[in-house]
């Protein structure tokens, strides 16, 4: 714990130096340094003690000093947490449906570098199941489910702190919304997470990103004019590689532009535990679990058989007799029935 | 009864998020009440009626809307009381990003979207930085990427808070809000002699009279210019 009192009798500079993160939080509260750099904070302050300027600029010294010495505790932490903390698995505890019965599982543990998919039709519950994980559900939801974290009751900690979600989300709806290049929004999310080496990163992230992406994009292509497949891929590669979090929740992903077995390897090699909602065949066949809700509530859970996953090469093939057709017509040429080729 | 103060930008989704977290109120069977501040208009409180609220309106018209808050919370809070309401929500639209209607002691909720920008959290005053809970709203439509960027600025200007995601569509977080508002032991009978978070500005010129006309003969009161001169070089 950094309290108040740790921080304001030393001078900006010092601050600066040990807590090097503090340079946003400058930034963020619009407080302008410039030539007091030297000055203990205390006294750089306290031209908030002006009534004036307090009511001008909405800021108090005792608020902006709490606020401070708050945010360097937390910075601490997160900077601070060992990958040994790491989340290796969660384990679901059954509750009830919708309809107050018991839903039909015993526990179902998914650890790290898993795939469980989410079956069920729209409204059956999909979106509670993963809320029930993002709060680390203890009896204390709609469902009364209980979800571990390493096999240990859930920290709650995972409820409230902005930088350490335990799921990262991405769905088919969502779109890059910042007028940035690829390269600025990669660094200004690996700045966001304290990354020390962001050039290392941003370079892996737009190799894996073009390994994924069926048209190839470079650094300095605005992240609003990438096409869906593109973008999907950026989103992808960015969770995997930047995102703390340990869980992703995929909600669907198209097949068009981007290489679904490539995305899912990538995340899996990551080490994530991924959960994804899907009908596709494909998809749904390259998970280990999948689970079937129903009316609110977990009505199944089936792992995927050697027979069901000797399916998957057929179903591939299919999909790559679409994927040619697709390519043939988009270069002006006439589809044959000897292209079906079965 | 329990008391909780809303606030944040127009159309950040402050009256579909407190919707759908009522829904969960009145699931564990809370009488729960809403009341609307706003400007000139406002037709939320037909939807809150629709969904069983008890609700009522006021419009601040040519009064800052946040003043016009201040003037009133403690009728608000004796009609609440007379309804024999569980919990008394009010919701208002933060219309400049100087004020705030947070009430010490009061639960203060801050609404604010992920489409509004990652420069905004740092353009909002009060309203934003003394909130106990800040909700961010919109986050199924923008890349995760954007929504931890954007969770990072709010949460290096307000460390102290508890921020949380919240889809206003789907509900998806609004029972785990519902969990953080209410308080069985809380109990307020009157705001009377309490304090705002922060001070209102002070502001009080011929145009919040009514003046129309351009001019410097016409400005009176607390009047203050642009610096329009150009930086010299040091």
């Amino acid at each position: 714990m950094i309290s108040v009192r740790d921080i304001q009798e030393q001078t900006i500079a010092d601050l600066f130096e040990q807590y090097p993160f503090l340079q946003g939080f400058f930034e963020e509260q619009t407080l302008e340094v410039n030539g007091q750099i030297n000055e203990k904070l205390d006294d750089f302050l306290n031209f908030l003690e002006d009534e004036e300027e307090q009511e001008n600029r909405a800021m108090a010294k005792d608020q902006v000093l709490e606020s401070m010495s708050e945010y360097i505790t937390q910075m601490l932490e997160f900077l601070g947490e060992d990958k040994d903390d790491g989340v290796r698995s969660i384990t679901l505890l059954p509750g009830t449906n919708k309809s107050g019965e018991a839903e039909q599982f015993g526990e179902l543990k998914i650890s790290k570098s898993e795939i469980v998919c989410i079956v069920g039709p729209t409204g059956s519950g999909k979106s509670r199941l993963l809320a029930d994980i993002e709060w680390v559900a203890h009896k204390d939801t709609p469902t009364s489910r209980t979800i571990l974290v390493n096999d240990e009751k859930g920290d709650k900690k995972w409820r409230m702190t902005s930088g350490n979600k335990l799921v990262a989300q991405l769905s088919q709806n969502m779109n890059f919304v910042m007028d940035l290049s690829v390269y600025e929004f990669l660094e200004l999310h690996a700045q966001s997470r304290l990354v020390e080496d962001v050039e290392s990163v941003i370079d892996k992230i737009i190799k894996q990103a073009n390994n994924l992406a069926g048209e190839k994009f470079d650094l300095n292509t605005p992240i609003t004019s990438l096409s869906g497949g593109q973008s999907r891929a950026l989103m992808i590669a960015d969770t995997a590689i930047l995102s703390k979090s340990p869980i992703i929740l995929i909600d669907e992903i198209e097949n068009a532009g981007i290489d679904r077995k490539k995305a899912l390897e990538l995340l899996v090699g990551e080490e994530k535990i991924v959960l994804m909602a899907t009908h596709d065949p494909i998809l749904a066949l390259m998970g280990d679990k999948r689970i079937v809700i129903k009316n609110g509530g977990i009505h199944k859970v089936i792992e995927t058989s050697e027979e069901e996953r000797n399916l998957l090469v057929d179903l591939e093939r299919m999909d790559a007799v679409v994927q040619n057709m697709r390519t043939r017509l988009r270069q002006g040429e006439i589809i044959q029935k000897e292209d079906i080729g079965f | 009864m329990n008391l909780v103060t809303v606030s944040g930008p127009p159309s950040s989704g402050k009256t579909a998020v407190i919707l759908k977290t009522i829904d969960s109120f009145q699931k564990r069977g809370l009488e729960v009440g809403v009341v609307k501040f706003d400007c000139l208009y406002t037709d939320d409180d037909i939807l809150y009626k629709k969904a069983g609220v008890k609700v009522k309106k006021g419009l601040s018209g040519s009064l800052c809307p946040d003043h016009y808050f201040v003037s009133n919370i403690e009728e608000v809070v004796q009609w609440g009381i007379k309804e024999d309401l569980d919990l008394l929500i009010t919701e208002s639209a933060g219309l400049c990003n100087r004020c705030s209607p947070y009430v010490k002691n009061v639960t203060a909720v801050c609404v604010i979207d992920n489409l509004s920008g990652i420069n905004t959290p740092k353009k909002i005053g009060p309203m934003l930085k003394s909130a106990d809970i800040v909700i961010i709203t919109k986050g199924d439509i923008v890349s995760q990427a954007e929504r931890e960027v954007f969770a990072s600025r709010v949460n290096t200007v307000n460390p102290g808070a508890s921020i949380m995601n919240v889809n206003g569509l789907t509900g998806q977080g609004a029972y785990e809000l519902s969990t953080l508002l209410y308080d069985e032991k809380a109990n307020v009978k009157t705001l009377v002699g309490e304090k705002l978070r922060f001070s209102m500005p002070s502001a009080l010129c011929s145009y919040c009279l009514g003046e129309t006309r351009i001019g410097e003969s016409f400005q009176m009161g607390n009047v203050r210019k642009i610096n329009m001169e150009d930086k010299k070089n040091q």
